[in-house]
């Protein structure tokens, strides 16, 4: 065989070797994911039924009931989280790649990237500390916060990565027309990124929704419908948590239809995103 | 000579790396001049500063700059870009933004929210700049999805929608083929009955045609200024000589 054709061979065979070990890589981590999904479903599908989303848990012993108030809850708690980790989010991304090109900037960075890393639970603690304790009793409130303080790093670098995207010429354009330079920044640039923003929001909020450890001592729970954000208020994740442990079948099985709405839910609220963020321009 | 912009002993930094070295030069009015000059010649830092946006990257500006008398030096930049506006090298229209709001943009963000008063303004830049034939269909389109050369008139009727006095534009045909490159010079032609116009550009033939006057500029200093036709056929310095017969640059 003569040299170039055997080196012909030999690299086709790494070829088809390098490919084969990435495509099982991509299985390997495609596979914990269908499992959870499969199992989710087929062990919560027995309990999904109108009550789940409408009726109130039923005390031990009592089968049936649902988690209306906790299903609330969640949409409470995430919707007080956003409403303090969103703009906190985007307004420090969006002054960490405008403005931020300093120390200061480089230390709010460096800061981030550590409470993205900060385990939840020592931001449920956090906000026991500063909320829970001063009150003098556990709310919705001390639950929102430690959730918002969780989505912060998320969407911060977020927003800074990808408002770094849009091209100098962009904001240039803008300045050279006379647009002072906060229009430019919110009005044009700002609504050039919105959409890898918006991604970054989502994914604040798919996690906080997905948060047990720090609603634990903050939102703590509620077996009884509240809507008071003062008051200890149910969430999905908790339900979960405490059903799950609980000696009963009944309540294990709860706990799997809950953890399915828990992912229906976010999966709603991806595609709400998608649609809300779906350019008006139709692409060739 | 009507003269629309005066500089004087204008020196431009970008940190503590002097750029541009005592430049003086008057732009007279309604006319082209264009602006030549081998690569890091300061010819872009020049226009960058008549509307300050020279500042926007870092840089500063020492010495003064005349428009109707008016010093732009000791002026809010947000007012000059407004009366000086300009085109870039590479098309740069809004991307999240329809054909129709690009042009609009600089009113809108100004406070000018009313669609009727834009729309004529809206007609009238895109047919100023020879553009509005082939979008008048599509306004509602993203201003993206048209050719390079549509997207450089689309800036450029952007640009005129603000109703500026003077239009700077830093290789505005750099980017562009050959056809759009001319209809680009048939346009500034045309613009140059009502506005003052300062073009930058690499392409000798093409300042030769669209200008009246031409300076050239070599390592930050202003070398020769004079009518363009002097300038091409009997240039008054060695280094202009060289230069627009390819000698270097």
């Amino acid at each position: 065989m003569n040299p170039s054709k055997f080196f012909h061979v030999k690299r086709k065979i790494t070829s088809a070797v390098m490919m084969s070990l990435s495509l099982v890589a991509t299985l390997i981590a495609v596979i914990p994911l269908i499992l959870i999904f499969y199992y989710t479903i087929s062990k919560g599908i027995t309990y999904l039924n109108i009550d789940f989303f409408v009726a109130m848990p039923k005390p031990v012993g009592e089968s049936g009931g649902g988690m209306a108030n906790a299903i609330v809850g969640t949409l409470m708690l995430i919707g007080i989280g956003g409403a303090i980790g969103i703009p906190v989010g985007v307004m420090s991304g969006t002054y960490l790649s405008e403005f931020g090109n300093n120390k200061f900037g480089a230390t709010v960075r460096f800061l981030t990237d550590v409470l993205s890393g900060v385990p939840s639970i020592v931001v449920g603690v956090v906000a026991y500390t500063l909320v829970v304790v001063p009150m003098k009793h556990f709310s919705a409130f001390a639950g929102g916060i430690a959730l918002g303080i969780l989505m912060i790093p998320t969407i911060t670098r977020t927003t800074e990565e990808m408002i770094k995207l849009v091209p100098h010429s962009i904001r240039e354009a803008g300045l050279a027309l006379g647009i002072p330079k906060w229009k430019t920044t919110i009005l044009i640039v700002l609504k050039t990124a919105w959409k890898g923003i918006a991604t970054g929001i989502l994914l604040g909020l798919s996690r906080a929704a997905g948060e047990t450890a720090p609603l634990l001592f903050t939102a703590l729970g509620n077996r009884f419908w509240s809507t008071n954000v003062m008051q200890p208020m149910a969430s999905l994740t908790v339900y979960i948590y405490d059903y799950a442990k609980s000696p009963f079948e009944d309540w294990n099985n709860q706990a799997w239809t809950a953890a399915l709405v828990l992912i229906i839910m976010i999966s709603m609220l991806s595609l709400l995103f998608r649609i809300i963020t779906r350019s008006k321009f139709k692409t060739k | 000579m009507d003269t629309k912009i005066s500089v004087k002993n204008l020196d431009a930094f970008y940190g503590k790396n002097k750029v541009l070295k005592n430049i003086s030069i008057d732009i007279p009015r309604n006319k082209v001049v264009a602006i030549i000059g081998p690569s890091g010649c300061g010819k872009s830092t020049f226009l960058r500063c008549l509307n300050r946006m020279h500042e926007v990257v870092g840089g500063t500006i020492t010495g003064s700059i005349l428009v109707d008398g008016e010093d732009l030096t000791k002026t809010d930049p947000v007012l000059i870009r407004k009366r000086l506006g300009m085109v870039f090298q590479k098309p740069n229209p809004f991307p999240t933004m329809s054909i129709f709001n690009n042009v609009a943009a600089g009113l809108r963000f100004n406070g000018v929210r009313n669609k009727k008063v834009l729309a004529p303004i809206v007609e009238k830049s895109l047919k100023q700049a020879a553009l509005w034939d082939e979008v008048k269909d599509n306004l509602e389109d993203s201003g993206v999805n048209i050719s390079g050369g549509q997207q450089q008139r689309l800036c450029i009727a952007r640009t005129l929608a603000v109703d500026p006095e003077v239009i700077l534009m830093d290789e505005p045909a750099s980017a562009l083929d050959p056809i759009s490159t001319s209809k680009i010079e048939e346009l500034i032609f045309e613009l140059k009955k009502n506005y003052t116009i300062v073009i930058v550009t690499h392409n000798m033939q093409q300042a030769a045609r669209v200008s009246d006057f031409t300076a050239f500029f070599y390592m930050g200093e202003l070398i020769e200024y004079d009518k363009t036709t002097k300038i091409f056929t009997n240039p008054a310095n060695k280094k202009t000589e060289e230069y627009v017969t390819g000698r270097f640059g």
